[in-house]
């Protein structure tokens, strides 16, 4: 089955992860721009990082038959740095221009502080100003709640369109704001800290599957990107047709990312070849 | 031996994680009694039973005070299932 991975940092795995994704379905990954483990200092710091995911990166997924796309952005976590952040965000059109990048992301809240905040609608503002997809990080664990909450609060101040908008890593107690919306929803599986298999299939099955994005991120943390493969088999498991598994898990990736007509995989239809005529 | 504070430190997450599951489970479990009545299956008797067990099993593992360790009090418990 065809799978695509709309949320993946590669540049934290080794080739041996696009091998594997290679013989298990996935066509395309899409890697958003993400905190390194420690707080960058320079702008410089951030360029490098986007070339590396912008022109890299491609060339080393193309070598397994994988298409690979990436966002910009400077991750909540070092919203801190205000006098970075303005300065890094100058740069973002320069990349918006590259053939691979889609959009801005991954922004968003981590302690919804007031800095982080005005990052992400800076961000926000950037992106709907030069016509960019967003991806939206929402906030782990304890703070997810409130996170999430302020995530909407901002973008229902702001001129945006729902429809180019996917806020990540929604669970079950935050789900049903960010669809109601009007919003793309993200499922991002991890081994522990985030959604699992089963409790994404759980809520496919319980919110449908209209605008909903799976993924499972894959960083440079305790993470599984073959958990989005565990979740096909869980989803199959329950008697869900191919067809409704490669709706949810190729089809929207492609309906979304496809808004930016960069992202070219279009959404595929499997169907039974009739047997000749004797 | 590990000090109180690392056993919380050390398995907090993987047990909120753990219990996530179990719920999301039992959460499933009521939405198809809801869509199939709780004989959907010709094993209706038999499912109550486990999902019954499964609920004692909850409240063993939850005890504050309990006479015995839990481990042992679970692996009895599913014994008699």
């Amino acid at each position: 089955m065809q799978i695509i991975q709309p949320h993946y940092h590669a540049i934290a795995r080794t080739a041996q992860d696009y091998e594997r994704m290679a013989m298990s379905g996935v066509v395309a990954v899409a890697e958003p721009a993400f905190w390194a483990g420690f707080d960058r200092l320079y702008p410089e710091t951030f360029i490098d990082y986007f070339r590396q995911i912008s022109e890299f990166e491609p060339t080393r997924a193309a070598q397994y038959g994988i298409r690979h796309f990436c966002w910009v952005a400077v991750n909540p976590k070092e919203a801190e740095n205000p006098v970075l952040t303005r300065e890094v965000l100058k740069h973002f059109p320069e990349f918006f221009a590259k053939p691979t990048v889609l959009g801005v992301g991954e922004t968003g809240l981590h302690k919804s502080t007031k800095n982080e905040i005005e990052s992400l609608e800076a961000h926000v503002d950037l992106a709907m100003k030069h016509g960019q997809l967003v991806l939206i990080h929402t906030p782990h664990l304890a703070d997810k709640a409130h996170g999430t909450k302020t995530v909407l609060e901002v973008l229902a101040g702001m001129n945006v369109d729902p429809e180019r908008i996917w806020i990540d890593h929604v669970e079950e107690q935050t789900i049903r704001p960010c669809i109601e919306a009007g919003y793309w929803a993200g499922f991002t599986l991890y081994p522990i800290t985030k959604c699992s298999p089963k409790r994404a299939v759980d809520m496919l099955e319980k919110y449908g599957t209209e605008k909903i994005l799976v993924n499972s991120s894959a960083d440079w943390g305790p993470s599984d990107p073959f958990l989005l493969q565990e979740c096909v088999l869980e989803y199959r498991r329950r008697g869900h047709s191919l067809q409704e598994a490669i709706e949810v898990f190729h089809n929207n990736p492609c309906r979304f990312l496809g808004q930016n007509p960069k992202f070219d995989i279009k959404p595929i239809r499997v169907e039974t070849i009739a047997a000749p005529r004797a | 031996m590990l000090t109180p504070p690392q056993v919380v430190e050390n398995y907090f997450l993987e047990s909120r994680h753990q219990i996530l599951e179990i719920a999301a489970m039992m959460d499933r479990y009521d939405v198809a009694v809801q869509q199939h009545g709780s004989h959907g299956t010709a094993a209706g008797p038999a499912t109550e039973q486990k999902i019954s067990l499964l609920r004692k099993a909850l409240a063993i593992a939850a005890d504050p005070k309990p006479t015995q360790d839990r481990t042992v009090a679970l692996l009895e418990l599913f014994a008699t299932g």
